[in-house]
């Protein structure tokens, strides 16, 4: 079971939802994919095991072999490698690692070499085990190290919960892909509201099934309970607007932390994903 | 010398086009000679990405040495630099009041691009 | 005078960014407005923009195959490096039929490159959207990337360029940014070049670690940074020591704002926290922005 925790809106609490659910379960995999900014294990506080760099792989040009034909910068479409009349510039940040220079270089010129843009840890509290990607700052693209990380987590066999990055484009999309549902966090407000909208886009798009969790009840208004209904999503759980939450998730405690009646709430909400996934998947396989 | 200026004309008379890599001419000046061509530019204005680095290999190939013009993105000027021609930025008015403010050295080459990527 | 440019920005989403953008907007005299979280813009939704121009916005590729002429060689699966080609084989596990999967294509070329049957296409992607704008703050650039779709750092250089020849023609004095959160290529797009960064941090483990990182990146990027602690009465321990690590850096903090319900009230009104009645917190943004103005006049 693959869950992916997503919001479009940045700090709705998607990562203290996720955190807490994952404890709730007590034997769960967590996989913090918002790699641009990891908080994850603010909150698990977990035993450190592993360190793992994520690495791509960038052209180096041999000059001696070069006779600056241009053919890798006629194939490469992002503009990393450019020929002079003498020497050939790679832009690093630029480049997507697709090995299209190297492949096409009629000289063999071309060598690709690893250069680090990221790190996977790996952790364990209790029973929970904590996979966190981790992108180099500087480095432009989240996407390569998203897709590491989760390639480690999918070895475990206990569910699997997802902590996507905010928003909606491509970093989100490789995170939810595979997911078998999409729990969206949101807040009663126009910001949240709108955001939702475009998760809720994302995950229709993958064709990934989706719940809702709306967080701080009370300091909006109930435009996104109407939308929730018109759009027959389902709202798994309401989090009241509670300073006493907001103080213990800046101390780095999950909400059963702070109110234990919580871990029951996540257990009901994790059995209602379950049931509506067995369902959908019993109904595909009927041929509804 | 060669001196190249971006134009929106074919001689000295035009006027400076500010931009770099879309600019619709390029307007080579040689100080030695006092003779000037113009090249044209304008399938870069279309092109949706690379303009200015496509524009940085043409005048590094013809030869020239200083590059004067309005603003430069960070690729371009990379390329520019590493091909060994100086950038004057800023350049306003006419292709003659460019170079004669470069000559007269109030233009000065600048030691970083101007603005950042742009589109 | 040179067109200044300043950008808000915050590492973790949801510290009151947007919120702020806002009310700076309205303060500022002349400005020209961008909204560079592209991914999920907000500020429309306090700014209320009527559309003057939209424009499309095309980006990056995606492999297509032709079943008609291709061969079933599956060279393309071999030669992708993002897993995007989609084997299925018949009944005797022979190849019957490879497509591209759209969502993990990167739109390199690779396969459409060496195919030897040329029966791969590669076409150019509507990524997304943007827009000027006219609002009672100023006029407002702003877009909205395709859902799923990658590149959002070139849109966001595209209305900051937008941006940046408005200010030009209008003579305009700022251009006002809101930035996305993360630091990743959009957020890089949105603060290179800048005059200065404002920073808006929450005193959480999440908040502090967060700004630090983007401190990191506007380090990295060269660019003089202030701070604006929100919610600040949430933990007094780690805001004492986000104070302590702005200090520690050489960076300078604006102001310390307590927790207040009206940063969303307004939200829900429509209306900035400067407009929206009885509150101190307006008074407040109000000297916060006065300090910016004075950082981003020292800068010549």
């Amino acid at each position: 079971m693959k869950i992916a925790v997503a919001s479009g809106k940045g700090g709705t609490g998607k990562t203290l939802v996720a955190t807490s659910l994952a404890l709730a379960l007590e034997r769960a995999v967590l996989v913090d994919c918002d790699v641009e900014e990891p908080n994850a294990q603010l909150l698990v506080n977990p035993e450190w095991k592993e360190t793992k760099a994520v690495e791509l792989l960038y052209p180096e040009v041999d000059l001696a072999k070069c006779t600056f034909c241009r053919e890798c910068q006629r194939v490469c479409r992002f503009g990393a490698i450019v020929v002079l009349l003498d020497k050939v510039m790679t832009f690093y940040e630029l480049c997507h690692s697709c090995g299209g220079c190297a492949l096409v270089c009629p000289m063999k010129a071309i060598k690709e070499v690893k250069k680090k843009v990221g790190e996977i840890r790996a952790g364990k509290r209790d029973g929970i085990v904590l996979y966190e990607g981790r992108l180099d700052i500087g480095q432009p693209m989240p996407s390569p190290v998203i897709k590491e990380v989760k390639r480690k987590a999918s070895r475990e066999q206990i569910p699997i919960i997802l902590d996507a990055p905010p928003g909606s484009s491509c970093p989100v999309i490789h995170t939810l892909k595979g997911a078998d549902f999409a729990l969206l966090v949101t807040e009663p407000t126009p910001f949240g509201l709108n955001d939702l909208k475009l998760a809720v886009g994302v995950a229709r798009q993958l064709g990934i099934l989706c719940g809702i969790i709306i967080n701080r009840v009370g300091i909006g208004d109930d435009r996104v309970h109407n939308y929730c209904r018109e759009q027959g999503l389902e709202i798994l759980l309401e989090i009241p607007e509670d300073r006493k939450i907001a103080e213990g998730y800046s101390r780095g405690l999950t909400l059963s932390e702070v109110y234990p009646e919580y871990k029951e709430r996540f257990l009901e909400v994790y059995q209602k994903i379950v049931q509506k996934v067995e369902r959908n998947v019993s109904q595909a396989v009927s041929g509804n | 010398m060669k001196i190249a200026i971006t134009a929106k004309g074919k001689d000295l008379s035009s006027p400076v086009d500010e931009r770099f890599g879309r600019a619709e001419f390029f307007v080579i000046y040689d100080t030695e000679s006092g003779e000037f061509q113009a090249i044209d530019n304008t399938q870069n204005l279309q092109a949706m990405q690379g303009a200015g680095v496509q524009s940085a290999q043409k005048i590094i190939e013809l030869g020239v040495e200083v590059l004067l013009t309005g603003h430069c993105g960070p690729k371009a000027y990379q390329v520019l630099t590493a091909g060994g021609v100086k950038i004057g930025v800023g350049a306003r008015g006419t292709v003659q009041e460019a170079i004669d403010a470069y000559l007269k050295g109030e233009l000065k080459p600048s030691s970083a691009p101007d603005v950042n990527s742009h589109w | 005078m040179s067109v200044k440019q300043l950008v808000v920005i915050s590492g973790k989403g949801g510290t009151g960014k947007t919120s702020l953008v806002a009310c700076f907007s309205q303060l500022a005299d002349s400005v020209v407005i961008a909204d560079c979280d592209v991914d999920a813009s907000n500020l429309h939704l306090i700014l209320h923009p009527s559309i003057v121009r939209r424009e499309e916005f095309y980006s990056g590729f995606k492999a297509e195959i032709d079943p008609e002429k291709c061969q079933k060689c599956g060279l393309c699966k071999q030669v992708c490096r993002f897993e995007a080609v989609l084997e299925k084989l018949d009944a005797n596990g022979l190849p019957q039929e490879y497509t591209i999967d759209p969502v993990t294509c990167d739109g390199c070329g690779v396969c459409a490159e060496f195919c030897p049957s040329q029966a791969i296409t590669m076409l150019e992607q509507r990524a997304g959207e943007w827009y000027i704008s006219e609002t009672r703050a100023g006029i407002l650039v702003h877009a909205q990337l395709g859902i799923g779709e990658e590149n959002s750092g070139k849109l966001v250089s595209m209305v900051r360029k937008t941006a940046q020849e408005l200010a030009e023609e209008k003579k305009k004095e700022l251009i006002l940014i809101d930035g996305p959160p993360g630091i990743g290529c959009p957020v890089i797009a949105s603060l290179t070049g800048c005059d200065y960064a404002l920073a808006v941090a929450e005193p959480s483990l999440s908040g502090i670690h967060d700004l630090k990182r983007v401190s990191e990146l506007c380090q990295h990027f060269s660019i003089p940074l202030g701070v604006v602690i929100n919610k600040y009465d949430l933990n007094l321990k780690i805001s004492q020591e986000i104070q302590d690590y702005v200090q520690k850096i050489g960076a300078e903090l604006l102001a310390r704002l307590p927790y207040h319900p009206s940063f969303s009230r307004a939200m829900v009104e429509g209306k900035s926290l400067i407009e929206y009645e009885s509150n101190s917190v307006g008074e407040e943004i109000k000297k916060i922005w006065e300090k910016i103005e004075i950082n981003l006049k020292s800068k010549v």
